[in-house]
């Protein structure tokens, strides 16, 4: 590897110049990250609304046009929801989905963190273990599926563990490819002051991967979600992928609208705090 | 605050090959305790690598280097450097990379004080708080200095420490080293490529270079540099050593006889 010299490839001679400018000193602060041109916040939001209104409303239009058991209009879809939440059972089937999500997501972001920073710190590990993983991953995480069903069941155990496959690999992929990829240099400031094992760990590679590891985090919770209703359409008696199943036998489509809706809804509320923390992060960190 | 002792430093036999890539061969150099050695030389001949073998950041193929006597550990906590690259955090502030540099166990109110001290001697007072991409490429070449001398290290290393600064800030920041210098005693060596800053700092410089066929550059001049500090930039005994310096760099000098009689001060940049 090469040593990067900054100063010396624009300056070929440097050694007769005496005190001549540097372009350096001279640069602007570096810390405006915006456009200029972005919109104000307000007008931003009411744009972004355009289009979800319009499908809106041409929703409500065709309803006018395509017979109720093809298409439930807007309204009905609403009541749907009312009436499944004044029965109880909307709250049933979204609390228990949200436990398996965050359940499954907490087991498997924990285990891919653990085992992305094994990877990413230890050469032993990276040499032992990569192939494996590697080959683990070219899988499909959704044909784990069946093996899960047969070796755990489908109880909740099962579907925790489903949700938690979902998570592990972006988590484990973005920690160990980040810590690999620490800046030597940062690594080698940290040593050249005495940091070493744990303290260089903490204060220097697991601080330079914190961006990369809540990406892998949203990554990872979106995951999560797709393999919730996996497991849930498998087979459940309980949860939104629950409540997919047994509108599409029921023929209920306004309920099936409603849970799709649900789960746009949840996946994005539960994405945008996990966002919220990585843009509060990334101020402080870069 | 430690009280350190400056430390002599000695190279012998040194070689490093990456490879079959020979970059340095046979340097033999003893930098005595609390002297300030400049070593100059063109770009790629080994200036930084001879640095990182002092620290222990990296070993030599051949020989040793050792400080006070005792060979230089991997990493050795003797020396504190600045990089070539300012190579700040750039998730802490200003403040706190500077605290990085503090020996270990300093207390937390002479440590915070001993680093707002640094922050204003280096001009940074104003800019403690913000990010290492807040502030320009000169202020962090200026961090990563006041980092090292936050230290107060037996053997310190400097990597081309002004490079990044114009010209006014350079001048301020040499003075800025010979205060320290001057009140804490400690053995400096920095790399540096201008023949200028090697006469105004250092008591001798040292000419690193390849010499005949050879491969790997070896120590090729040490020059004493007269007179004591703070140097007057444009005496007449530089001006000489100075065109001999360039003249070992390979830039000719555009004034002719030695005699320092006929010497007129013009620059010969
Ligand atoms: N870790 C390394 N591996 C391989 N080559 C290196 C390494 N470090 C430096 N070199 C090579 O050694 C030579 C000298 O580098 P360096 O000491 O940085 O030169 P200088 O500081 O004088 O410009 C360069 O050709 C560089 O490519
Ligand atoms: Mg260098």
């Amino acid at each position: 590897m090469t040593v990067v010299a900054t100063d010396e490839t624009g300056r070929a001679t440097p050694v007769v110049s005496g005190y001549g400018p540097s372009f350096a000193e001279q640069q602007p602060p570096r810390n405006e990250r915006r456009s200029p041109r972005r919109l104000p916040r307000g007008l931003r939001i009411a744009l972004g609304a355009i289009l979800p209104l319009l499908l809106l409303a041409a929703w409500q239009v065709a309803t006018a046009f395509v017979p109720a058991y093809r298409l439930p209009s807007p309204a009905s879809v609403v009541l749907a929801g009312v009436d499944l939440a004044q029965r109880g059972l909307l709250g049933v089937h979204v609390g228990i989905s949200v436990q398996r999500v965050l359940l499954g997501f907490a087991i498997g972001a924990a285990v891919g963190l653990v085992l992305g920073a094994l990877i990413g710190l230890s050469r032993w590990a990276d040499v032992l273990l990569s192939p494996t993983i590697s080959a683990f991953r070219a899988v499909p995480s959704l044909a784990w599926v069946p093996l899960i069903v047969l070796y755990i069941g489908l109880q909740e155990n099962g579907k925790v563990a489903i949700i938690a496959i979902g998570a592990l690999f972006p988590v484990f992929t973005t920690v160990a490819g980040a810590l690999r990829h620490v800046d030597r240099h940062l690594v080698e400031a940290g040593r050249a002051f005495g940091l070493r094992g744990v303290s260089l760990l903490a204060q220097v590679q697991l601080p330079a991967v914190v961006p990369a590891v809540v990406s892998g985090l949203r990554l990872a919770l979106a995951q999560s979600w797709l393999f919730l209703v996996a497991a849930e359409l498998l087979g459940s008696s309980m949860g939104l992928g629950f409540l997919l199943t047994d509108s599409q036998y029921n023929g209920r489509l306004d309920r099936l609208f409603l849970t799709i809706i649900l789960l746009a809804v949840f996946g994005k509320a539960t994405d945008a705090v996990l966002g919220v923390g990585e843009r509060a992060l990334l101020k402080r960190w870069t | 605050m430690t009280s350190t002792t400056a430390l002599p430093v000695s190279f012998r036999g040194v070689g490093r090959a990456f490879g079959t890539a020979r970059v340095l061969r046979d340097v033999d150099l003893d930098v005595a305790a609390g002297e300030i050695v400049a070593i100059l030389g063109p770009s790629g001949c080994g200036k930084s690598t001879l640095l990182r073998s002092v620290s222990g950041l990296d070993a030599p193929s051949e020989g040793a280097v050792s400080i006070a006597g005792t060979a230089v550990g991997p990493v050795d906590q003797r020396c504190a450097v600045a990089f070539q690259e300012p190579r700040l955090l750039p998730w802490r502030s200003v403040e706190a990379n500077v605290a990085l540099g503090l020996p270990h166990g300093t207390a937390k109110e002479p440590g915070r004080r001993r680093v707002a001290e640094l922050l204003e001697l280096t001009g940074l007072a104003d800019a403690a708080r913000r990010r290492p991409r807040e502030i320009s490429g000169g202020m962090a070449q200026r961090a990563s200095l006041a980092r090292a001398l936050a230290r107060e290290p037996g053997v310190l290393v400097l990597d081309e420490p002004f490079g990044a600064l114009d010209a006014l800030t350079r001048l301020r920041m040499q003075d800025l080293l010979l205060d320290v210098h001057a009140a804490v005693p400690t053995t400096v060596i920095l790399v540096t490529h201008d023949v200028d800053e090697a006469l105004v700092l250092a008591d001798h410089v040292v000419l690193l270079g390849t010499d005949g066929d050879l491969p790997g550059a070896t120590v090729r001049r040490v020059v004493r540099v007269p007179g004591a500090r703070p140097r007057d930039r444009g005496a007449p005994e530089l001006v000489d050593l100075r065109a001999e310096l360039l003249a070992g760099l390979g830039v000719p000098a555009h004034h002719t006889a030695p005699s320092t009689a006929q010497l007129s001060h013009q620059e010969t940049a």
